[in-house]
């Protein structure tokens, strides 16, 4: 609900279409294209109409506006689906780009880690990747948390390896998964950060399972939350 | 034939060389970074690579023409080879001609994908690999982990006990300059006893039909200008149109590749030296069938710098000899699916899809793209396995009725809520061995939304 009153905080003029289930990114990313297209065509079906679409998680965003493409050919031309593909936004992405506000009033004191999940990062440009030779440029996100007062982001000796979430990745391959998991923590433990905060609940749902089974005095937080929970 | 998941399980056990795996190649991941910050243009440069390279491809046919006639007429043979078969046929029928018994050999991951070592072997032939890493290995009798670092696996302590038991260093030497001059005086009686030598190719240059080599060690020079026979092999996706295109390649190679500004050689051959004989062989392999492919013809437009193997954050956990095919990492796993995919079905799943690996490519390949279009190959052809596709159809199933799907996640809730933690969290699921299912509101997101439209309260902030 944190999203719900981000919005509601921003005057946004918004609902939840009841009818809505999964992108089909699961499916997709397992290769089951067939499934994924008819998840695809539901998501299109259910959200006509909408001048945006805000959708708290960069890799559901990523799945539409990078594969619905390859998915649903046939409705390359429909107005519909090039709305859908073309103004689907992750959260931050609708505030910072959309909204145009760079800024939260509010504070937040904590020392917290920025997660970067990778959908968002590559994908949608949310930050810079570290791979890319444009150095100098902060991350959108970045600069939304830097905003808050009192909010410590701290500094990761990898600022943006992965997680090993991977959706079906986590369960085909539970070693590699975990594993890349546990170092993500030892990470953000290391650079002393009390919180690990995402775009994306699917890597800090991985993350936060491997905390919880560890006892580690680390919580994960998304950044819906975060904005939510700043105190103006 | 071990999945790449169960493999890598194995690799994992030993947590500590793990994590040293991943520090040595996060810190050639590291260097690569810090030097292509220092040019100018980097990603644009990468554009022109990736430009560069689909034209000579798409014009192949003319290149090799045009390359074929200025490398003869430089007094280079220019042969062609369909496949692998072909290509270790005609070596062995060069080295025969010459009598020659003994082959010294520059790093070339074309004679790991032909299996020409032990093809010759098989035949007589001795073949002396004369990159240390790849002699390293050819002791150990393993295969490259590595397409760049091919005993990056390998600690200075493993590397000292081979040496010890073939070249006689002493027990317990494990100080890798001393290593490094055994190795040297070891390779030189080879170098001068070797009637024929036989290097890889990074560039061919159609304008001029030279040949370009890029190495750090320097064994390529000899091996390519002592014996009285070189042997060049490439793959025909090495040919660029004119040796203005180097400025771009040479500057993007060794950065991606190990971080370093320029290779500490890189060797121009125009022609063989006088009396000496120079053959090119030109190799398929699988590499026309890679080009017309819609989807994945990309994948031939590869340097084999391994930048991508470096930056995997599944590589550098799982080692190289955890993927089945020859060629490792990203670029190995959609190349091998060309060559076998049921053989090689394992390999696409084995990626987080982070996309790190196409950030890196300096010709801009579409890696993680492809990969999960392999995995689609491979679910089409009916390779994913029953328990995996019927789960993910259940799924579909249940998501396309929106209240089908609220009533499971109301089932699921108050399962969760009503069984004991041990029933969920137990060590004997694949997620529950390592980690704790998430704690689950009470309510479903719906409701509450529900709930907050009907009184316009969103409720409590949760900090």
């Amino acid at each position: 609900m944190a999203a719900v009153r981000v919005l509601d905080r921003l005057g946004v003029e918004f609902e939840y279409p009841p009818d809505q289930t999964c992108c089909g990114q699961p499916m997709f990313n397992s290769g089951c294209f067939r499934d994924a297209a008819k998840l695809a065509q539901k998501i299109l079906k259910t959200f006509r109409g909408y001048d945006h679409v805000v959708c708290p998680s960069g890799s559901c965003t990523g799945m539409i506006r990078e594969y619905y493409d390859l998915l649903l050919e046939e409705e390359k031309d429909d107005p519909d689906f090039r709305r859908l593909v073309t103004r689907t936004h992750e959260l931050c992405e609708f505030i910072i780009d959309v909204l145009g506000i760079e800024t939260w009033a509010g504070s937040f004191p904590h020392k917290v880690g920025l997660h970067q999940s990778c959908h968002g990062l590559r994908g949608l440009g949310l930050g810079v990747p570290s791979e890319l030779a444009a150095s100098g440029r902060t991350g959108k996100v970045r600069k939304l948390l830097e905003s808050l007062g009192g909010l410590e982001l701290v500094t990761l000796s990898r600022s943006d390896e992965c997680c090993g979430f991977g959706g079906t990745f986590s369960v085909f391959e539970p070693d590699v998964s975990s594993f890349m998991g546990l170092d993500r923590l030892a990470d953000h433990e290391r650079a002393g950060a009390e919180i690990i905060a995402s775009y994306d609940v699917s890597c800090l749902m991985h993350l936060e399972g491997l905390i919880r089974r560890r006892k580690k005095p680390l919580r994960v937080m998304h950044i819906a939350e975060i904005l939510d929970g700043a105190s103006a | 034939m071990k999945s790449h998941a169960v493999l890598a399980a194995g690799f994992l056990k030993d947590a500590g060389r793990a994590r040293w795996h991943d520090e040595a190649l996060w810190y050639v991941r590291e260097k690569r970074d810090r030097l292509v910050r220092s040019v100018p243009g980097w990603e644009e440069l990468r554009d022109t690579a990736h430009a560069i390279k689909r034209h000579a491809l798409a014009n192949l046919s003319s290149y090799l023409e045009e390359f074929e006639r200025n490398a003869a007429a430089r007094g280079a043979v220019v042969h062609y080879a369909a496949d692998a078969g072909e290509h270790n046929r005609m070596i062995l029928d060069i080295l025969r001609a010459r009598g020659a018994r003994l082959l010294a050999k520059s790093k070339s991951m074309l004679t790991e994908e032909c299996g020409l070592n032990d093809f010759l072997e098989s035949n007589g032939v001795e073949v002396v690999e004369t990159d240390l890493g790849e002699r390293i290995i050819q002791f150990a009798r393993e295969r490259p982990s590595h397409i760049v670092m091919p005993a990056i696996h390998k600690k200075k302590e493993e590397v000292g006990e081979i040496f010890h038991r073939h070249l006689g260093t002493a027990a317990g030497e494990s100080d890798p300059t001393a290593l490094t001059r055994a190795a040297r005086v070891h390779l030189r009686e080879k170098f001068l006893a070797a009637p024929a030598g036989l290097s890889g190719v990074n560039f061919a240059v159609a304008e001029t039909g030279a040949i370009i080599i890029c190495t750090n060690e320097g064994n390529a020079d000899l091996v390519t200008s002592l014996p009285d026979v070189h042997i060049a092999v490439m793959g025909v996706e090495k040919l660029i149109p004119r040796s203005r295109d180097l400025s771009v390649f040479l500057r993007l190679l060794a950065r991606s590749a190990t971080g370093q500004p320029v290779t500490a050689y890189t060797s121009h051959l125009l022609g063989p030296r006088p009396g000496q004989e120079m053959h090119i062989v030109i190799v398929d392999n699988g590499r026309s069938d890679i080009l017309k492919s819609a989807r994945f013809h990309r994948a031939a437009f590869c340097l084999r710098c391994a930048a991508c193997l470096n930056t995997c954050p599944v590589f550098r956990r799982s080692g190289g000899h955890t993927y089945n095919y020859v060629i490792p990492g990203p670029i190995g796993t959609i190349l091998a699916p060309h060559r076998d995919l049921k053989k090689y079905k394992d390999m696409p799943f084995a990626s987080s899809l982070c996309g790190s690996c196409s950030a890196v490519c300096p010709v801009k390949i579409d890696i993680h793209r492809q990969i999960v279009l392999w995995r689609n190959e491979i679910v089409e052809a009916g390779y994913l396995g029953r328990v995996k596709s019927a789960v993910l159809k259940t799924a579909t199933a249940v998501m396309r009725n929106a209240r089908i799907f609220t009533a499971a996640g109301a089932l699921g809730r108050r399962a969760l809520r009503l069984a004991p933690r041990f029933f969920y969290n137990n060590r004997l699921t694949i997620w529950g061995k390592t980690r704790d299912l998430p704690q689950l509101p009470a309510r479903s997101f719906r409701s509450q939304y529900k709930a907050y439209r009907k009184t316009g309260k969103a409720g409590e902030s949760r900090d």
